[in-house]
């Protein structure tokens, strides 16, 4: 027989810092992560309170630069990248020619020719392998995998901003949502992006691998008389799903359309052509015949990724995230339903374990930060 | 570190059950909350639900997981822990006074396939 080749889990700067803090790790998309520090609901509500510091160092970057280089990324990105001033960030899909999810990415114009992706941790090889084929046509553009350059640090909550102002010079309330800025952070070089994928305003915090444990522990020195918290991928998870930001993976991959994740607003409708146009401008014209929904179950249980969805007696979908969120305490999710089942009211059910039990569509975003 | 209480008797699944002549109550031990997680909804059978041991009586639910109950012994339900409905986290909490279910034994000998306290931290370490 033969043996299986055990690959090594890759691991980030900060993965001593978080072992000897007793974090529980898990593998995660090939990385050794941890899942959680004191507990997913008490790092939730940190987050939703307060502030949490994750580490989401696994997070890939591809940079492109080039005479070219927006030429390239409005073939490969589905947003319209020629709306970006150099400082600015937008949500993006890298799509195949079906309009389907090969990743979802930020896009950050870091000058005229330069553009930084980050893409999610376990598709960085596919992603760049992808990205440095398909810009070719596009002119003089390139692309390298610079993850290994990058640790990533994301402050998450409404105390985010008082507890990063005093390490750094960079004004951050001038900082407007999805821009970023050059500067330090406890005197290390940095970028800082007013982004997050938690539903709460703060920054992630592009930084050396090699100064990552410094600035962590600063930020977390920082934030101790405001209670900041070091904080997991589950909670990670539950926060983006209470914000209903998309999970790749679960919500969207190469069988979902942008169209069909509800996603039409990162599409470029205006571009002339990108990677997946004909088939998003074919789908828009004829409609879509499959949606994702928000839901929130009705009857006691949970629905998990992968259970069935019902509409009467057929079988119309399946969950794609779904958990009981520790904000909202309720059990919430994804779903993908038959279009017309889709308004908000709309009742259907879900194969729970072997019970059908009842859930409602509901306006997505579950959560919206207060401002 | 938790302490296992040396009255009771546990799985290798992590229940513990404290017998006391006929009846036997049930719960999940320190180590499986802490592998759990942040309990947060705890299904339990009805009252007068026959069970074997070693049979899943019900699941326990944290925010990232879904795990089934076995029952330590065989027997017969005759109480449930109804206050876990609303308050699934002192299983978290207090995982050795946060009994779910009582049974009315139907095969007393049972307890002796069980493990007892320094048998069962044997097997965490």
């Amino acid at each position: 027989m033969e043996q299986a080749t055990e690959v090594p889990l890759k691991k980030t700067p900060l993965n001593a810092r978080h072992r000897a803090s007793g974090a529980r790790m898990v593998a995660y998309g090939g990385w050794d992560m941890p899942i959680e520090y004191s507990g997913i609901v008490a790092e939730h509500m940190a987050v939703r309170t307060r502030a949490g510091l994750f580490d989401v160092s696994h997070m890939g970057q591809i940079e492109i630069a080039g005479k070219d280089a927006l030429a390239a990324v409005q073939r490969i990105s589905s947003n319209d990248a020629s709306k970006l001033a150099v400082g600015q960030a937008q949500y993006s899909g890298l799509l195949t020619e079906r309009g389907t999810f090969i990743d979802d990415l930020l896009v950050y114009r870091l000058a005229p020719a330069h553009f930084l992706f980050v893409v999610n941790a376990s598709h960085i090889p596919r992603d760049y392998a992808w990205i440095a084929e398909q810009i070719k046509p596009a002119g003089d553009a390139v692309a390298v995998d610079a993850s290994s350059r990058y640790a990533l640090l994301a402050l998450q909550g409404p105390a985010a901003l008082e507890v990063l102002q005093p390490l750094t010079g960079v004004e951050l309330a001038g900082l407007k949502y999805y821009w970023f800025a050059n500067g330090e952070v406890a005197s290390v070089r940095a970028t800082i992006s007013r982004t997050g994928y938690t539903g709460e305003d703060g920054f992630e915090i592009f930084i050396p691998p090699q100064s990552a444990d410094r600035v962590w522990q600063a930020i977390l020195e920082s934030g101790r008389s405001a209670d900041v918290i070091a904080a997991g991928l589950g909670a990670r998870d539950t926060l983006r799903l209470e914000a209903a930001m998309r999970l790749h993976g679960n919500d969207i991959d190469e069988t979902t359309t942008a169209l069909e994740a509800d996603l039409s607003w990162i599409v470029g409708w205006k571009k002339e052509d990108f990677i997946g146009a004909a088939a998003l401008r074919e789908q828009k014209a004829n409609g879509v015949s499959r949606k994702i929904a928000g839901f929130e179950v009705l009857d006691r249980g949970i629905a998990r990724q992968g259970y069935d969805a019902y509409v009467g007696d057929a079988k119309a979908g399946a969950v794609t995230s779904g958990t009981q969120t520790p904000f909202l305490k309720k059990a919430i999710g994804m779903a993908y339903l038959p279009a017309a089942h889709t308004a908000p009211g709309t009742e259907f059910d879900i194969d729970i374990r072997g019970r059908r039990t009842r859930a409602r569509v509901v306006p997505m975003p579950f959560y919206k930060r207060p401002r | 570190m938790a302490s296992y209480p040396a009255g009771y008797k546990y799985t290798n699944d992590h229940e513990w059950v404290e017998l006391s002549g006929d009846r036997g109550k049930v719960g999940i031990t320190d180590y499986a909350q802490q592998q759990l997680g942040d309990v947060v909804y705890v299904e339990l059978p009805e009252v007068g639900a026959k069970l074997k041991q070693g049979q899943s009586f019900g699941t326990i639910e944290s925010v990232k997981a879904v795990s089934e109950l076995y029952a330590p012994v065989s027997g017969e339900v005759v109480e449930v822990n109804a206050a876990l409905k609303d308050k699934p986290e002192v299983v978290n909490a207090d995982p050795h006074g946060s009994w779910m279910i009582v049974v009315r034994l139907t095969n007393a000998g049972e307890g002796d396939t069980l493990l007892d306290a320094s048998q069962y931290q044997a097997l965490l370490k």
